[in-house]
């Protein structure tokens, strides 16, 4: 039987918070197996899983492969360079081209908001959303998750930072309701270009001022704004954002709380919204959540096949 | 020729002040009589319909629609198109120039009327394009296309960018008293917005287009109206900036403005869009917020929107079952508009008969400068007659046109039409096409 009651995981709205905090305590398991000399469990022996990766991405795609061996899945690669869609294939015929193959999950990452509901409408497998467009990314969320709570020991109580160009993020499109919803207050900082529409929406409050919110944060989630989209326009330059919303040094040692974190889901732009000496204090646990990301995913992958007929 | 009774229908028509049960008698395509306590001296062979129990109406028209021929056939053509408008209860539509060659030129507005007259159910009326090709660089031949019987001017589906085009298209159609429609969006403010930006860009997590992208271009062609005495009409208006920009034009009398908007827009906002991202719900202008549909039928109501119209827009399903962002934009609404009407606004209280006869066929007619249709005798005999009670479930099987794309697909509607003629011959018998010989 699967773990969790929704069949996919499109947003983090598809899994309660019993769900998310099953997934956290899951995941601290398969992280220990993570640190041994042999690193793979049966779990999911027989089962296929298809990367369809339509869009460019290193760290989500590699996690999920990871997390796939494993746990001995069978995976499948499909990227946007190999793929049938340059070729003019539309999405409907890739998901039944894969349904008709008998996949048992596919876990997909598009260009597009909604896409991986799209394929929940011609596929029998199991869909995870490994990001779709600006929208959401529920597994970068659950790793976030983690993070947060092995470090500072909780989640609800906290106050979380989001920092740089929300609005074209499908991090922050998950994360901040699912912080809101376990309890913690979410702030989205940034300036209004790289806010959302409605934030309370997403259950956050916002503000314009970095150094004012700062010194309340448990938590800094940093975010990387988009290149092309920021120069001359959203911001007057990177210059002057680095200014305003980088955090720096100077920050890091004068603003903020001793005992907080900092997060980054990557890649991340040295020198604009963090600096290479923030990178390497000690607070900073970007390679963590890489870490985490591998553990998590085998979680939300073992909840959601593990034990399903055919064990 | 033939004589048709129509024996026992509620006729409603504000412009002769008409509420009552009559019979009507149709002659040689004419109304020859409307007699209240019934028509004595009927022609012994005329053909009797009784439709105690319906509402007879002028016949509807829709002044905006997508018919898509020549060049886009697989979405919809002349005569699937027009047989959705009868299946609907219009007896007349307007077709849009944006098709492929696209009504530019005299003999392309020649084509569509031949064609029409040829294979139409209901009446047809096109729609000029304003630039050649719809480019939005040259102004298109105006005068050629008036001659060749263009109702009216419109590069509806995408706006007029440049300003000065815009003025000088104004200023030409003047010439003409040519009627310019407006596609009012600036599309820099869109941004690539697909949907409206509010709540549901936030909740879907995809790009907003802004109200202001509308309402913007809204008050410049009010300007440039103003400043030509061109004659304008606002299509498809979805903002309540929008609605206000319309009424104080109007109320300060100085300029020749008029407006229209959908059914959709109507009876649907943003809130219809979930995360199961229903392309269907895409249109353009985008459905927006509640604050903004009650304002549009708040605008209906007291006249600031001149007409209902329906933005018919079919596509084929390759063209819609895509993500949500590739999606071609636009619902049909030939065949749900009036039932959605009578529904919401009829039913409800909101309006009555004679606001609906206002709104779906003197609204139209005025603002296409045509003669109305009124039941009187020695009026053509366009008549919709319309069933309250009937009730159809939206399929792609009862949907008669090509495009399946409704955004009311699965929903009940009640109030549909029954019967409808065109020139005094029935086109639409209780419910059913009357084909052609």
């Amino acid at each position: 039987m699967s773990m969790v009651k929704s069949k996919h995981l499109l947003n983090i709205e598809d899994f309660t918070n019993d769900e998310i905090l099953a997934v956290l305590e899951n995941a601290k398991t398969f992280k220990e197996i993570n640190d041994r000399p042999i690193k793979k469990l049966p779990t999911l022996r027989g089962r296929t899983i298809v990367n369809l990766f339509l869009e460019p991405s290193t760290r989500t795609r590699g996690s999920f492969e990871l997390a796939q061996k494993r746990l001995s899945a069978d995976s499948l690669n499909f990227s946007a360079s190999a793929s049938a869609t340059t070729k003019g294939e539309s999405l409907i015929d890739t998901a039944q081209t894969f349904d008709a193959m008998k996949v048992d999950m596919v876990i997909v990452r598009h260009k597009y908001a909604g896409t991986p509901y799209v394929l929940t409408q011609h596929m029998d497998a199991h869909i995870v959303n490994g990001g779709d467009g600006i929208n959401e990314h529920p597994t970068q969320t659950l790793l976030d998750l983690f993070t947060i709570q092995e470090k500072m020991g909780r989640i609800e109580g906290l106050t979380v930072g989001i920092v740089g160009d929300i609005v074209h993020s499908r991090v922050a499109g998950s994360l901040a309701p699912a912080l809101k919803r376990l309890g913690a207050r979410v702030i989205f900082v940034a300036p209004p270009a790289y806010q959302p529409v409605v934030p309370e929406e997403l259950g956050a409050e916002v503000s314009y001022d970095f150094d004012a919110v700062l010194p309340e944060l448990d938590v800094v989630c940093l975010l990387r704004i988009q290149g092309e989209r920021a120069e001359g326009l959203s911001v007057p330059s990177i210059r002057e954002y680095a200014g305003l919303y980088g955090l720096n040094k100077w920050r890091a040692d004068n603003l903020m709380k001793k005992n907080a974190i900092i997060l980054h889901p990557g890649p991340m732009n040295r020198g604009v919204e963090i600096t290479a000496d923030v990178i390497a204090d000690p607070r900073t646990y970007v390679l963590d959540q890489v870490n985490a990301g591998v553990a998590t995913r085998m979680a939300v992958m073992y909840m959601m096949l593990g034990g399903e007929a055919g064990e | 020729m033939s004589s048709l009774l129509l024996k026992g229908a509620r006729v409603v028509d504000p412009a002769v002040k008409l509420d009552v049960v009559a019979d009507v008698l149709v002659e040689d395509g004419m109304i020859s009589c409307v007699c209240e306590g019934g028509c004595v001296d009927a022609p012994a062979d005329a053909e009797v319909l009784d439709l105690s129990g319906k509402v007879l109406l002028p016949g509807l028209v829709d002044m905006h629609v997508h018919l898509r021929e020549p060049g886009f056939e697989y979405r919809e053509d002349i005569e699937s198109g027009t047989r959705a408008a009868a299946h609907g209860g219009f007896t007349a539509v307007a077709a849009m120039a944006n098709t492929n060659p696209v009504i530019d030129e005299g003999a392309a507005v020649e084509f569509v009327i031949s064609k029409a007259e040829d294979l139409g159910y209901v009446k047809v009326y096109p729609m000029g394009a304003i630039t050649v090709g719809l480019k939005g660089k040259q102004l298109a031949e105006m005068n050629d296309m008036v001659k060749a019987g263009a109702i009216a001017f419109s590069d509806d589906g995408a706006g007029i960018q440049d300003p000065l085009l815009m003025r000088r298209a104004m200023e030409y159609a003047v010439v003409f008293d040519a009627l310019i429609v407006a596609h009012c969006e600036d599309e820099k403010l869109v941004d690539g917005g697909v949907v409206h930006e509010g709540l549901v860009a936030t909740r879907l997590g995809v790009a907003g287009a802004p109200s202001l992208s509308e309402s913007l271009a809204v008050a410049r062609d009010i300007e440039l109206a103003r400043l030509t005495g061109a004659r304008l009409h606002i299509a498809h208006v979805s903002t309540k900036e929008s609605v206000e920009l319309i009424r104080a034009a109007k109320a300060a009398g100085d300029v020749r403005v008029s407006a229209e908007v959908t059914p959709h827009h109507l009876v649907l906002n943003e809130n219809a869009l979930d995360k199961t991202y229903d392309t269907n719900f895409k249109m353009n202008p985008p459905l927006r917020s509640e604050e903004d549909q009650a304002a549009l039928i708040e605008g209906l109501l007291d006249g600031t929107l001149d007409a209902i119209a329906t933005d018919h827009a079919p596509h084929a399903p390759h063209e819609k079952e895509l993500e949500f962002e590739l999606a071609n934009m636009g619902t049909t609404g030939l065949e749900t508009a009036l039932p959605l009407v009578v529904e919401s606004l009829v039913a409800s209280g909101k309006m009555d008969w004679s606001l609906l006869v206002e709104r779906m066929a003197h609204g139209p007619r005025k603002v296409l400068d045509l003669d109305l249709v009124t039941l009187e005798a020695g009026s053509v005999a366009d008549l919709t007659i319309v069933d309250p009670e009937a009730e159809a479930v939206v399929t792609k099987d009862w949907l008669l046109g090509k495009g399946k794309n409704s955004a009311f697909l699965g929903r009940t509607l009640k109030g549909l039409a029954s019967d409808v003629l065109v020139d005094g011959k029935l086109v639409m018998r209780d419910g059913k096409i009357v084909e052609g010989e």
